[in-house]
């Protein structure tokens, strides 16, 4: 048994090229990008060693720093955002007739790319023929913005399309840990008197506390990273208005041949992302084992 | 005393009913703002300009144009990116689930002293961000020539989708009796054949499953063919579907048709297995 099941030959065949290929794909560039925010960098001629000049202009950088900043808005209203999906999983968790088809329907645009949702919502937000406008002035609004060309609404009217894309799944995760809380806890509160509120706030809530502390990691490291939804919905415009970490780093790389210095940007936002997630990690680290 | 006790207890039924029916009318709310936009898709799909510019947007289409969709199957390059799609969608696919397999067996099954490490290893790219990766990347494709090559976008869909799927093989490895397998160790067979024989059909449960959550992201991915694919060749649907856009910007019928033929896969693939997606994306929640 052992002799045929410890055929190091056959180890390496089975383990390596996968092996491989996430090193080379992987962890090499992973590393890499550090090293070549430290070059000056068209793309395709010869880098050149520039220290680091490139992460002192980063520092100094406000068209950065604004981007950030949108980020990290995403970032808060995308953890707020959670309370809402808990309630609703919370809903569909008590004894609801078709809850199980409300949870798929939630889940279906999650399914679809972010350009095909992007595209869809520039559409919604048409400033003559879209859906919304036209419902707005329906009700009664004179001139409802041009969501998507005014810096003032831009971001808000991009994070109403994230809510539409990832509301399935945050619900589909709660849904399921909600599940996983033995029956015979929630009869017990109910013959002690409590209410449905009081069971959902007092004891649902407490006992999935780990879950709900994984999807604030997802979130907040998700909206750090988004990018294909605000790339063609708005390209970061008008005026730089909806840029994100991501779509600045992208646009300064491959728009504007940078390089080096985008590289810096993805190195911070590796950083960033690594830090949060280890952070998150550490303070939830002891809630996260419940024992029922 | 009586009487007012049967009273309290009728209103409290009245009270809780009502909450009932608002509590209900909040979930269909917010179903109707997640199916409605995509019906609204396919109305406008099937509507003439003059139709989308003329008349109120929640107007049904009067006639409805199927010819939207014919046309920008053939006219606008929409069947090349369709089936360039699929096929690197495919390849990809086999190949991930392949080599995870693989490495869940080695790692689950045989007896040697780094598999925790290498396991760890793998576990760690779950959390790498694509878009840190992605200019060493591009410069590594460039330099070993593979820059508008379809082979770019296969391997790195099967690098960075191998940890999720080796994460949700794992769970189904661990639970998988191993007395069959112990037994064809004694008949002298060998592990090829325990692996593809065995082991493999054994497994099709958490394949499907695995599969499932891979053709989706592939199909949907974008920012590695924007990135590494420039010929219309072998562009797949995301970024094809940003092309013909571009050309056709006006044109609100074409823009829906295309759309409508890009998420219709997903949308079938959901019909038949919404409960392994479900389960898919319960499992790999924590991939970022």
């Amino acid at each position: 048994m052992n002799k045929v099941m410890s055929n190091k030959l056959v180890i390496a065949l089975y383990v390596l090229p996968a092996l491989i290929l996430i090193v080379t794909l992987i962890y090499g560039p992973i590393l890499l990008t550090g090293y070549y925010g430290l070059m000056e960098w068209n793309g395709i001629g010869p880098m050149s060693f520039v220290g680091l000049d490139n992460y002192i202009e980063l520092v100094q950088d406000s068209k950065f720093w604004e981007s950030a900043g949108h980020s990290f808005l995403l970032a808060f209203f995308s953890t707020l955002s959670l309370a809402g999906y808990l309630i609703i999983s919370l809903i569909l968790g008590g004894k609801i007739k078709g809850s199980n088809l409300l949870r798929k329907i939630y889940l279906i645009p999650m399914l679809l790319s972010s350009v095909a949702i992007a595209q869809l919502w520039i559409k919604i937000y048409d400033p003559n023929n879209g859906m919304l406008n036209s419902l707005l002035m329906a009700l009664g609004v004179d001139n409802p913005p041009a969501w998507l060309a005014d810096p003032n609404y831009v971001l808000y009217a991009i994070f109403v399309a994230i809510l539409w894309q990832y509301a399935g799944f945050y619900i589909i995760i709660y849904y399921a840990a909600l599940k996983g809380i033995p029956e015979t806890l929630i009869e017990a509160a109910r013959i002690d008197g409590a209410n449905p509120v009081q069971i959902a706030y007092k004891i649902k809530v407490p006992l999935i506390a780990g879950v709900i502390k994984v999807t604030i990691v997802l979130a907040i490291v998700g909206s750090l990273k988004y990018f294909d939804l605000i790339y063609v919905m708005t390209g970061g415009g008008p005026n730089g208005a909806s840029e994100v970490i991501a779509s600045y780093m992208y646009q300064e790389a491959f728009g504007s041949y940078n390089f080096g210095y985008g590289s810096a940007v993805a190195f911070f936002l590796l950083l960033i992302t690594l830090v949060i997630t280890w952070l998150t990690r550490k303070l939830t680290a002891s809630g996260d084992e419940v024992q029922y | 005393m009586a009487e007012t006790k049967h009273n309290t207890g009728t209103e409290r039924n009245n009270l809780s009913r009502i909450g009932m029916i608002l509590l209900y009318a909040a979930l269909v709310i917010v179903a109707i703002f997640q199916l409605y936009p995509l019906v609204w898709l396919f109305l406008f799909s099937l509507k003439s300009n003059a139709e989308v510019f003329g008349l109120s947007p929640f107007a049904l289409p009067q006639d409805p144009k199927w010819d939207n969709y014919i046309r920008v199957w053939t006219d606008g390059n929409i069947d090349l990116y369709f089936f360039n799609s699929v096929w690197i969608t495919v390849a990809s696919v086999l190949l991930t689930v392949l080599l995870a397999s693989f490495v869940t067996f080695a790692i689950t099954r045989m007896n040697w002293k780094l598999n925790k490490l290498v396991l760890g290893l793998f576990m760690v790219g779950l959390m790498v961000p694509i878009h840190s990766a992605l200019i060493p990347l591009f410069d590594f494709f460039l330099t070993v020539d593979l820059i508008d090559h379809p082979l770019s976008i296969i391997l790195s869909y099967t690098a960075f989708n191998l940890p999720l799927t080796i994460m949700i093989l794992l769970g189904f490895y661990y639970t998988l009796p191993r007395e069959v397998e112990e037994a064809a160790v004694v008949d002298g067979c060998s592990v090829h054949r325990i692996f593809f024989q065995i082991t493999l059909p054994m497994t099709t449960p958490v394949i499907a499953t695995t599969a499932i959550i891979n053709m989706i992201y592939n199909w949907n991915e974008f920012v590695f063919v924007n990135t590494f694919i420039s010929s219309d060749k072998f562009k797949t649907l995301t970024v094809g579907i940003q092309n013909f856009i571009g050309q056709y910007l006006t044109d609100w019928g074409a823009i829906g048709a295309t759309l409508i033929i890009s998420i219709i896969p997903i949308l079938i693939a959901f019909l038949v297995l919404s409960d392994r997606i479900v389960e898919g994306i319960a499992a790999g929640s924590i991939k970022g």
